[in-house]
């Protein structure tokens, strides 16, 4: 066992850290002062300025990756990447991650909508759309969730029709992370209401600046509004942008997901070093908290989660170094790190005890404590992650379905018919 | 990097495996549990035939001159196999506490014995209830000389000799005493683990050499040592209980379906799953830092100890409720893992013992981790 990178390894790591010290220095050195302040989306953006500003930023900086032939490495060249295999993808955003990159917007595109366009889009249609979402000069969102379709994805009503050469479309779609900035989305409709319902579904991608597109923001409870409603009021689609064949979208909606779930990775906020740091500086029944027995329990509790899923990720990068496929224990990064970003800034405040209250200077445990919420939520629920790792992981047989096999119009939905 | 066992390691891992297969070493834990050996000791020298108490000990030493990394892969299928076997105390802590402190002289004498199995040795350091401090050893040396008692020693009754801390001029340090001595006396106990016996120890004036005179960090380092290598025993079995009881579950019907497919029993397994990952994971560390004698030791063992620790128990009661009212019977295999699961928590210190050690370790590695 070892840490060590092996030649070829080090030999990348350089060249991406050298690469990065210096383009990232002559980018920074550029930004304006009122730049600086602007925050990732990773952070609620108290207002639209705040976000188109972190947004221009993050453009800037991926155009001049993308120029240098940083941008999504493991992508073939032709479509704007660097063929870079996957072990080199990790060396480069452990190099990347040591500075404070502007980002958040690109992932939807490059992470799931990307990986589905090279399964499925002809090849015209991958050399007009990668490269640009590689350069992040177009935007992609992913617009799957319903009112009445979540967890259960494969219950969406948005309606397509086709006539002749051209669908339309018409429902509401939510949860649709970055729609108001985006340029393309990725869409899964229903295309067959008869059929059962895994069975009726049609996969497209489409222009957001289309006709009978409506988005309204919603405000989530951490103040920020990075989700929206999406209406579709007989929004049309060339057939040549559905992806799969017709009735067949489940099986692409199953590709995106899983990529989604790779995607998905740690909770980002306060972690076990901000809570030990807090536990130093403040008092607790006359000494430091960090001497009191009951907190050193909580804080050996986090250590652990902590250094385990930093030795997981370690595991999974020893099997891309080898060239290995990584094992499934990765699947259980986002449902441990969101339950302890949420305990942990759950319990800063209680160390802060009632000064705490004050938003000034806590921030950081309050953006915690509100985000957390959402990411046990977004990209598969903690208790939707459960059933992966049972089913997928473990073998175990799938919830018995009262929805199989029936025609999806039959399916009661708790609504009360007129 | 290569943050994995090698292909050897591996090989090696798959062979004790098929051996304590064979040797339907559940099968055994039961016999020992409920009869009057002390141990297996068919199992043992099965375990002695294959090598696997020379592992550590150098070739000049009449060992095989492997390393730690070997001896971690051992210990997880030991777990799995919840043997009922005194590995630990011979080979973790004896063989250990002779090779970092001992002179050539006591190496020359053991090492090859406890290579060729011919002796077993155990560590007795606890005294009373609760973990012990420096300052709360009473067992004395002086002139060559012990005495005191020690509690609840894991296999004091089937041990050869024993390592022995003791206070002295210096402070604590270790002392090797023959526990076949006229002045030694050992009385067996009744525990919460029958397959793994232990034993209190009475020592006057027990003739005793000297491997250490002040030990203290010494002691902490073979506890640190070993507490990588129990996290991986602990593992194993929270593996084996996990698998269990999926198993179980799958083939138990109720309510017109396999119970596998209720999330209620999903879900309870998908937790054992995430805490075993995160606990395996942090072994791994621990057996980095062990095999690199690096200083980040008593950090990763702690956190592979507390994890491994959490898992197992996690699993193996959760375990039992998954097998509903035939998992509390005697008759099922459950509470052979209960059972294992809570004495390996108990040896060499508690949870919350090792949860202060890890916080005390951080606070002193300033948070380099």
């Amino acid at each position: 066992m070892d840490f060590n990178d092996t030649p070829e390894e080090a030999k990348f790591r350089k060249e991406s850290s050298e690469w990065l010290k210096e383009n990232f220095e002559k980018f920074d050195n550029e930004k304006s002062s009122s730049d600086k302040s602007a925050k990732s989306s990773a952070e609620p953006s108290k207002t639209s300025q705040d976000e188109s500003k972190a947004l221009e930023l993050a453009k800037k900086w991926q155009t001049i990756k993308y120029d240098a032939g940083w941008a999504c490495l493991h992508w073939p060249k032709d479509y704007g990447g660097r063929d870079a295999t996957p072990i080199e993808r990790v060396i480069w955003s452990q190099e990347e991650s040591k500075y404070s990159i502007p980002g958040g917007f690109f992932e939807i595109g490059q992470g799931m909508a990307g990986p589905v366009m090279m399964m499925y889009a002809t090849e015209e249609q991958k050399k007009e759309h990668l490269p640009p979402m590689a350069k992040g000069e177009k935007i992609w969102c992913q617009l799957f969730s319903e009112p009445g379709a979540g967890s259960d994805l494969a219950g969406i009503k948005t309606k397509a029709e086709l006539d002749g050469d051209t669908w339309t479309i018409n429902g509401q779609k939510v949860w649709t992370s970055g729609a108001h900035y985006s340029d393309w989305g990725i869409l899964v409709t229903r295309s067959d209401f008869d059929a059962p319902k895994h069975k009726g579904l049609t996969y497209f991608f489409l222009d957001m600046k289309s006709p009978g597109i409506e988005i309204r923001p919603i405000k989530q409870i951490n103040g920020g509004a990075n989700f929206n409603e999406v209406y579709f009021t007989d929004v049309k689609i060339p057939d040549s942008q559905r992806l799969g064949d017709v009735g067949d979208g489940w099986r692409v909606a199953l590709t995106t997901l899983m990529n989604e779930r790779l995607a998905v990775g740690d909770a980002s906020g306060v972690d076990f070093k901000e809570i030990f740091e807090l536990a130093k500086e403040n008092d607790f029944y006359g000494e430091p908290a960090v001497k009191n027995s009951a907190v050193r329990e909580k804080l050996a509790d986090w250590y652990c989660e902590y250094s385990g899923l930093k030795n997981t990720k370690m595991r999974r990068i020893s099997a891309l170094s080898k060239g290995e496929t990584p094992g499934p224990e990765a699947s259980i990064t986002k449902i441990v790190s969101a339950n302890k970003l949420q305990d942990i800034a759950n319990f800063g405040m209680d160390i802060l005890d009632q000064a705490g209250i004050n938003s000034e200077g806590n921030l950081k445990y309050h953006g915690s404590l509100l985000g957390a919420p959402l990411i046990r939520i977004a990209g598969g629920t903690d208790e939707i992650l459960r059933n992966i790792i049972a089913e997928q992981v473990l073998g175990m047989p799938q919830d018995v379905r009262l929805d199989k096999n029936v025609p999806f119009n039959e399916i009661p939905t708790g609504e009360k018919s007129n | 990097m290569n943050f994995e066992f090698s292909d050897e390691q591996i090989a090696m891992k798959d062979e004790v495996r098929k051996l304590l297969d064979k040797e339907n070493s559940l099968k055994r834990n039961r016999t020992i549990l409920e009869g009057e050996e002390k141990f297996d000791k068919e199992l043992w020298d099965s375990l002695v035939a294959m090598g696997l108490t020379a592992v550590t000990i150098p070739e000049e030493f009449g060992g095989i001159g492997m390393g730690y990394l070997e001896l971690c892969v051992i210990a997880e299928e030991l777990g799995r196999a919840i043997a009922p076997v005194p590995y630990s105390s011979s080979v973790y802590l004896a063989t250990t506490a002779i090779l970092n402190c001992a002179n050539d002289e006591i190496k020359k004498e053991f090492l090859p014995k406890l290579a060729s199995g011919e002796i077993i040795g155990t560590f007795a350091h606890a005294e009373s209830s609760g973990f012990p401090l420096e300052k709360s050893i009473n067992c004395n040396f002086s002139s060559g000389k012990i005495s005191g008692t020690k509690a609840a020693v894991p296999d004091a009754d089937i041990a050869d000799f024993a390592i022995v801390s003791a206070k002295n001029s210096a402070g604590v340090g270790l002392y090797l005493i023959d526990l076949n001595d006229e002045s030694v006396e050992i009385s067996s106990l009744d525990t919460f683990d029958p397959s793994r016996s232990h034993g209190n120890i009475d020592i006057k004036d027990a003739s005793a050499r000297e491997l250490i005179s002040d030990g203290w960090l010494e002691i902490e380092k073979i506890l640190d040592q070993s507490a990588v290598l129990f996290s991986f025993e602990q593992i194993g079995g929270a593996e084996a209980a996990m698998n269990m009881a999926k198993d179980y579950a799958q083939g138990r019907y109720a309510f017109g379906r396999s119970i596998a497919s209720f999330q209620a029993i999903k879900h309870k397994i998908a937790d054992m799953y995430i805490s075993l990952q995160l606990a395996r994971s942090n072994c791994y560390f621990g057996a980095w830092a062990l095999s690199n004698e690096a200083s980040e030791l008593p950090t990763a063992a702690a956190t592979a100890r507390v994890s491994a620790t959490k898992a197992f128990y996690e699993c193996s009661k959760e375990n039992i409720q998954t097998h509903g009212g035939m998992g509390a019977t005697w008759e099922f295999d459950c509470h052979l893992f209960y059972r294992r699961s809570r004495l390996l928590a108990s040896n060499i210190g508690s949870q919350g013992v090792w949860k202060e050690k890890l916080i005390s370790s951080i606070e002193k590695s300033n948070l380099q981790i």
